[in-house]
Protein backbone atom coordinates (compact mmCIF):
# COMPACT_ATOMS: atom_id res chain seq x y z
CA UNK A 1 0.00 0.00 0.00
CA UNK A 2 2.94 2.43 0.95
CA UNK A 3 4.73 1.23 -2.04
CA UNK A 4 1.93 2.02 -4.17
CA UNK A 5 1.56 6.05 -2.78
CA UNK A 6 4.73 6.67 -5.12
CA UNK A 7 3.11 7.49 -8.01
CA UNK A 8 0.00 9.15 -8.98
CA UNK A 9 -1.91 11.56 -6.71
CA UNK A 10 -2.77 11.84 -2.76
CA UNK A 11 -4.64 9.05 -1.03
CA UNK A 12 -7.72 10.96 -0.93
CA UNK A 13 -8.09 10.31 -4.58
CA UNK A 14 -7.02 7.34 -4.72
CA UNK A 15 -9.29 6.15 -2.28
CA UNK A 16 -12.28 8.17 -4.02
CA UNK A 17 -10.67 6.60 -6.98
CA UNK A 18 -11.39 3.39 -6.30
CA UNK A 19 -15.11 3.53 -4.69
CA UNK A 20 -16.22 5.40 -7.85
CA UNK A 21 -14.67 4.04 -11.21
CA UNK A 22 -16.88 0.87 -10.67
CA UNK A 23 -19.93 2.76 -10.52
CA UNK A 24 -18.87 4.88 -13.76
CA UNK A 25 -17.82 1.68 -15.85
CA UNK A 26 -21.05 0.36 -14.31
CA UNK A 27 -22.69 3.79 -15.54
CA UNK A 28 -21.29 4.01 -19.04
CA UNK A 29 -21.98 0.26 -19.83
CA UNK A 30 -25.59 1.32 -18.56
CA UNK A 31 -25.72 4.33 -20.75
CA UNK A 32 -24.28 1.87 -24.02
CA UNK A 33 -26.81 -0.74 -23.62
CA UNK A 34 -29.92 0.99 -22.89
CA UNK A 35 -28.94 2.77 -25.97
CA UNK A 36 -32.20 1.80 -28.41
CA UNK A 37 -34.45 2.71 -24.94
CA UNK A 38 -33.71 6.20 -23.41
CA UNK A 39 -31.42 9.00 -24.10
CA UNK A 40 -27.45 8.25 -24.56
CA UNK A 41 -26.01 5.25 -26.69
CA UNK A 42 -22.60 3.70 -28.25
CA UNK A 43 -20.75 7.35 -28.54
CA UNK A 44 -21.86 9.00 -25.22
CA UNK A 45 -21.40 5.31 -23.32
CA UNK A 46 -18.17 4.66 -24.68
CA UNK A 47 -16.93 8.12 -23.82
CA UNK A 48 -17.89 6.92 -20.27
CA UNK A 49 -15.59 4.34 -19.76
CA UNK A 50 -12.94 5.67 -21.81
CA UNK A 51 -13.51 8.65 -18.59
CA UNK A 52 -13.42 6.00 -16.23
CA UNK A 53 -9.76 4.15 -17.00
CA UNK A 54 -8.94 8.16 -17.84
CA UNK A 55 -10.24 8.95 -14.09
CA UNK A 56 -8.01 5.80 -13.07
CA UNK A 57 -4.81 6.80 -15.24
CA UNK A 58 -4.95 10.49 -13.66
CA UNK A 59 -5.58 9.46 -10.02
CA UNK A 60 -2.95 6.17 -9.92
CA UNK A 61 -0.39 7.26 -12.73
CA UNK A 62 0.37 5.93 -16.09
CA UNK A 63 1.92 2.80 -15.01
CA UNK A 64 -1.15 1.41 -13.37
CA UNK A 65 -3.46 2.17 -15.93
CA UNK A 66 -1.50 0.68 -18.82
CA UNK A 67 -0.92 -2.16 -16.69
CA UNK A 68 -5.03 -2.73 -16.50
CA UNK A 69 -5.16 -1.49 -19.98
CA UNK A 70 -2.36 -1.96 -22.18
CA UNK A 71 -2.05 -0.69 -25.64
CA UNK A 72 -2.18 -4.08 -27.36
CA UNK A 73 -5.56 -4.51 -26.04
CA UNK A 74 -6.53 -0.83 -26.56
CA UNK A 75 -5.77 -1.06 -30.20
CA UNK A 76 -7.56 -4.61 -30.05
CA UNK A 77 -10.81 -3.19 -28.99
CA UNK A 78 -10.88 -0.62 -31.16
CA UNK A 79 -9.89 -2.30 -34.83
CA UNK A 80 -12.79 -5.03 -33.09
CA UNK A 81 -14.99 -2.62 -32.23
CA UNK A 82 -14.86 -1.20 -36.00
CA UNK A 83 -14.70 -4.98 -38.06
CA UNK A 84 -17.91 -5.08 -35.85
CA UNK A 85 -19.76 -2.20 -36.78
CA UNK A 86 -18.59 -3.26 -40.87
CA UNK A 87 -19.61 -7.16 -40.75
CA UNK A 88 -22.92 -5.98 -38.95
CA UNK A 89 -23.36 -3.72 -41.97
CA UNK A 90 -22.48 -6.48 -44.29
CA UNK A 91 -24.41 -9.04 -42.69
CA UNK A 92 -27.34 -6.91 -43.73
CA UNK A 93 -27.02 -8.70 -47.47
CA UNK A 94 -27.98 -11.98 -46.28
CA UNK A 95 -31.70 -10.06 -46.54
CA UNK A 96 -31.13 -7.46 -49.31
CA UNK A 97 -29.01 -4.85 -48.48
CA UNK A 98 -26.77 -2.67 -46.29
CA UNK A 99 -27.31 -2.08 -42.89
CA UNK A 100 -30.50 -4.68 -43.44
CA UNK A 101 -32.05 -4.79 -39.75
CA UNK A 102 -31.92 -8.36 -40.33
CA UNK A 103 -32.59 -10.16 -36.29
CA UNK A 104 -35.87 -9.84 -34.74
CA UNK A 105 -37.52 -6.54 -33.89
CA UNK A 106 -38.75 -7.87 -30.72
CA UNK A 107 -40.94 -6.45 -28.28
CA UNK A 108 -40.99 -2.78 -27.73
CA UNK A 109 -39.35 -1.17 -24.30
CA UNK A 110 -37.74 -4.52 -23.88
CA UNK A 111 -33.99 -4.73 -23.44
CA UNK A 112 -33.61 -7.26 -25.82
CA UNK A 113 -35.23 -5.39 -28.53
CA UNK A 114 -34.75 -3.46 -31.85
CA UNK A 115 -32.54 -6.32 -33.83
CA UNK A 116 -29.16 -4.93 -34.49
CA UNK A 117 -29.38 -1.66 -32.99
CA UNK A 118 -27.76 -2.29 -29.81
CA UNK A 119 -25.18 -4.71 -31.07
CA UNK A 120 -24.02 -1.52 -33.52
CA UNK A 121 -24.15 0.51 -29.80
CA UNK A 122 -21.93 -1.76 -28.50
CA UNK A 123 -19.67 -1.68 -31.29
CA UNK A 124 -19.56 1.57 -31.50
CA UNK A 125 -18.79 2.32 -27.82
CA UNK A 126 -15.85 0.00 -28.01
CA UNK A 127 -14.73 1.78 -30.99
CA UNK A 128 -15.18 5.33 -29.38
CA UNK A 129 -14.14 3.98 -26.11
CA UNK A 130 -10.59 2.80 -26.83
CA UNK A 131 -10.32 5.06 -29.80
CA UNK A 132 -10.74 8.34 -27.29
CA UNK A 133 -8.43 6.48 -24.46
CA UNK A 134 -5.56 5.62 -27.32
CA UNK A 135 -5.37 9.49 -28.00
CA UNK A 136 -5.32 10.28 -24.43
CA UNK A 137 -2.61 8.01 -23.66
CA UNK A 138 -0.88 9.28 -26.45
CA UNK A 139 -0.79 12.78 -25.79
CA UNK A 140 -0.14 12.04 -22.41
CA UNK A 141 3.16 10.27 -23.49
CA UNK A 142 4.27 12.85 -25.59
CA UNK A 143 3.73 15.32 -22.28
CA UNK A 144 5.88 13.02 -20.01
CA UNK A 145 8.83 12.79 -22.84
CA UNK A 146 9.11 16.31 -23.56
CA UNK A 147 9.01 17.04 -19.42
CA UNK A 148 11.52 15.02 -19.06
CA UNK A 149 13.80 16.71 -22.16
CA UNK A 150 13.04 19.84 -20.71
CA UNK B 1 -37.32 30.43 -23.38
CA UNK B 2 -35.80 33.60 -21.53
CA UNK B 3 -33.28 30.71 -19.73
CA UNK B 4 -31.72 29.70 -23.10
CA UNK B 5 -31.05 33.27 -23.83
CA UNK B 6 -29.34 33.72 -20.47
CA UNK B 7 -27.07 30.50 -21.52
CA UNK B 8 -26.65 31.83 -25.08
CA UNK B 9 -25.33 35.31 -23.45
CA UNK B 10 -23.19 33.28 -20.76
CA UNK B 11 -21.76 31.26 -23.90
CA UNK B 12 -21.04 34.70 -25.81
CA UNK B 13 -19.44 36.17 -22.72
CA UNK B 14 -17.17 32.99 -21.62
CA UNK B 15 -16.03 32.71 -25.18
CA UNK B 16 -14.89 36.33 -25.46
CA UNK B 17 -13.05 36.26 -22.17
CA UNK B 18 -11.50 32.48 -23.15
CA UNK B 19 -10.04 34.85 -26.31
CA UNK B 20 -9.09 37.71 -23.80
CA UNK B 21 -7.85 36.07 -21.14
CA UNK B 22 -3.81 35.65 -20.53
CA UNK B 23 -3.73 32.65 -18.10
CA UNK B 24 -3.81 29.83 -20.83
CA UNK B 25 -5.37 27.26 -17.81
CA UNK B 26 -8.07 29.70 -17.11
CA UNK B 27 -8.64 30.04 -20.75
CA UNK B 28 -9.59 26.14 -20.83
CA UNK B 29 -11.20 26.66 -18.16
CA UNK B 30 -13.22 29.08 -19.59
CA UNK B 31 -13.91 26.85 -22.95
CA UNK B 32 -15.39 24.46 -20.73
CA UNK B 33 -18.03 26.71 -19.05
CA UNK B 34 -18.99 27.20 -22.12
CA UNK B 35 -19.30 23.47 -23.16
CA UNK B 36 -21.37 22.88 -20.15
CA UNK B 37 -23.52 25.62 -21.27
CA UNK B 38 -24.01 24.44 -24.33
CA UNK B 39 -24.96 20.89 -22.74
CA UNK B 40 -27.76 22.90 -20.78
CA UNK B 41 -29.01 24.55 -23.98
CA UNK B 42 -29.07 21.31 -25.65
CA UNK B 43 -31.19 19.79 -22.01
CA UNK B 44 -33.52 22.71 -22.49
CA UNK B 45 -34.02 22.44 -26.17
CA UNK B 46 -35.37 19.03 -25.11
CA UNK B 47 -32.27 16.89 -26.61
CA UNK B 48 -30.97 14.66 -23.78
CA UNK B 49 -29.32 12.82 -26.40
CA UNK B 50 -27.35 15.57 -27.48
CA UNK B 51 -26.99 16.83 -24.55
CA UNK B 52 -25.25 13.74 -22.70
CA UNK B 53 -22.49 13.57 -25.30
CA UNK B 54 -21.45 16.89 -25.58
CA UNK B 55 -21.46 17.00 -21.63
CA UNK B 56 -18.97 13.51 -21.39
CA UNK B 57 -16.99 14.62 -24.60
CA UNK B 58 -16.72 17.87 -23.22
CA UNK B 59 -15.21 16.47 -20.06
CA UNK B 60 -12.66 14.25 -21.95
CA UNK B 61 -11.55 17.33 -24.12
CA UNK B 62 -11.50 19.41 -20.92
CA UNK B 63 -8.72 16.90 -19.27
CA UNK B 64 -6.89 16.58 -22.22
CA UNK B 65 -7.05 20.51 -22.69
CA UNK B 66 -5.36 20.74 -19.34
CA UNK B 67 -3.01 17.63 -19.21
CA UNK B 68 -1.33 19.48 -22.28
CA UNK B 69 -1.58 23.01 -21.62
CA UNK B 70 -0.70 22.56 -17.96
CA UNK B 71 2.81 24.25 -17.16
CA UNK B 72 3.14 26.12 -20.35
CA UNK B 73 3.16 29.15 -21.83
CA UNK B 74 2.17 30.51 -25.42
CA UNK B 75 3.98 33.69 -26.48
CA UNK B 76 1.49 36.61 -26.37
CA UNK B 77 1.39 38.48 -29.72
CA UNK B 78 0.96 42.32 -29.92
CA UNK B 79 2.86 43.90 -32.09
CA UNK B 80 2.94 43.91 -35.61
CA UNK B 81 0.21 45.25 -38.12
CA UNK B 82 -2.46 45.67 -36.03
CA UNK B 83 -3.99 48.67 -38.13
CA UNK B 84 -4.30 45.84 -41.26
CA UNK B 85 -6.00 42.83 -38.84
CA UNK B 86 -8.11 45.14 -37.78
CA UNK B 87 -9.42 46.44 -41.29
CA UNK B 88 -9.49 42.47 -42.31
CA UNK B 89 -11.28 40.98 -39.26
CA UNK B 90 -13.91 44.43 -39.40
CA UNK B 91 -14.42 43.42 -42.94
CA UNK B 92 -15.58 39.82 -42.36
CA UNK B 93 -17.36 40.57 -39.74
CA UNK B 94 -19.28 43.14 -41.79
CA UNK B 95 -19.25 40.51 -44.48
CA UNK B 96 -20.73 37.40 -42.28
CA UNK B 97 -23.59 39.69 -40.87
CA UNK B 98 -24.63 40.53 -44.12
CA UNK B 99 -24.74 36.89 -45.68
CA UNK B 100 -26.30 35.66 -42.24
CA UNK B 101 -29.08 38.29 -42.25
CA UNK B 102 -29.92 37.41 -45.86
CA UNK B 103 -29.56 33.84 -45.12
CA UNK B 104 -31.59 33.89 -41.56
CA UNK B 105 -34.36 35.61 -43.27
CA UNK B 106 -35.43 32.09 -45.30
CA UNK B 107 -35.48 30.29 -42.15
CA UNK B 108 -38.46 29.01 -40.53
CA UNK B 109 -39.32 30.36 -37.39
CA UNK B 110 -37.91 29.37 -34.34
CA UNK B 111 -39.80 26.25 -33.29
CA UNK B 112 -41.64 25.25 -36.20
CA UNK B 113 -39.40 23.06 -38.36
CA UNK B 114 -40.10 22.04 -42.06
CA UNK B 115 -40.57 18.35 -41.35
CA UNK B 116 -40.62 16.50 -44.59
CA UNK B 117 -38.46 13.47 -43.87
CA UNK B 118 -38.46 13.46 -40.16
CA UNK B 119 -42.05 13.49 -40.30
CA UNK B 120 -42.31 9.79 -41.81
CA UNK B 121 -39.49 8.51 -38.77
CA UNK B 122 -41.29 9.41 -35.71
CA UNK B 123 -44.16 8.41 -37.44
CA UNK B 124 -42.37 4.76 -38.25
CA UNK B 125 -39.25 4.29 -36.13
CA UNK B 126 -41.11 2.36 -33.36
CA UNK B 127 -43.07 0.46 -36.02
CA UNK B 128 -39.92 -0.40 -38.63
CA UNK B 129 -37.34 -0.33 -35.79
CA UNK B 130 -38.40 -1.89 -33.08
CA UNK B 131 -36.07 1.01 -31.19
CA UNK B 132 -38.43 3.13 -28.30
CA UNK B 133 -35.58 6.19 -28.73
CA UNK B 134 -36.67 7.61 -32.08
CA UNK B 135 -32.58 9.04 -32.15
CA UNK B 136 -31.18 5.92 -31.65
CA UNK B 137 -33.48 4.55 -34.53
CA UNK B 138 -32.60 7.03 -37.13
CA UNK B 139 -29.04 6.90 -35.92
CA UNK B 140 -28.08 3.28 -36.44
CA UNK B 141 -30.78 2.33 -38.62
CA UNK B 142 -32.09 5.15 -41.21
CA UNK B 143 -29.04 7.06 -41.18
CA UNK B 144 -26.79 4.62 -40.40
CA UNK B 145 -24.26 5.52 -43.66
CA UNK B 146 -24.23 8.18 -41.58
CA UNK B 147 -22.67 6.94 -38.40
CA UNK B 148 -20.44 4.51 -40.68
CA UNK B 149 -19.01 7.62 -41.57
CA UNK B 150 -18.81 9.14 -38.41
CA UNK B 151 -16.61 6.25 -36.94
CA UNK B 152 -14.91 6.12 -39.61
CA UNK B 153 -13.51 9.62 -39.00
CA UNK B 154 -12.64 8.79 -35.48
CA UNK B 155 -10.60 5.89 -36.68
CA UNK B 156 -8.98 8.16 -39.04
CA UNK B 157 -8.27 11.08 -35.97
CA UNK B 158 -6.83 8.20 -33.53
CA UNK B 159 -4.75 7.11 -36.64
CA UNK B 160 -3.13 10.35 -36.90
CA UNK B 161 -2.58 11.12 -33.39
CA UNK B 162 -0.67 8.11 -33.41
CA UNK B 163 1.29 8.68 -36.44
CA UNK B 164 1.77 11.97 -35.36
CA UNK B 165 3.34 11.56 -31.59
CA UNK B 166 4.88 8.00 -32.60
CA UNK B 167 8.42 7.57 -31.08
CA UNK B 168 10.45 7.18 -34.42
CA UNK B 169 9.78 10.00 -35.89
CA UNK B 170 10.67 11.83 -32.81
CA UNK B 171 13.58 10.65 -33.02
CA UNK B 172 14.78 11.39 -36.54
CA UNK B 173 13.53 14.66 -36.03
CA UNK B 174 15.66 14.87 -32.68
CA UNK B 175 18.34 13.65 -34.19
CA UNK B 176 18.39 16.75 -37.07
CA UNK B 177 18.22 18.79 -34.28
CA UNK B 178 21.55 18.09 -32.73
Amino acid sequence: MIREQDKGMSVIVKTVTRFTMGLILLYGIYILSHGHLSPGGGFAGGVIVALSFVLLMLAYGKETALKKFPKGVVSFFENAGAIMFLSIALLGFTGGYFFLNFLDKGEPYKLFSAGIIPLCNIAISLKVGAGLFAIFVALVLVKLESEKKV
Amino acid sequence: MIELYILLIFMIVGAIIAIEVKDLLSSVVTVGAVGIALSMAFLILKAPDVAITQLVVEILCLIILIRATLKKDLPFISTGRWFLNTLITVGFIAMFLFVAAKALKDLPDFGYPIMKVAKIYIANGLAQTGAANVVSSVMLDFRAYDTLGEATVLFTAVIGVLAVVRKIGRKNQEGQDD
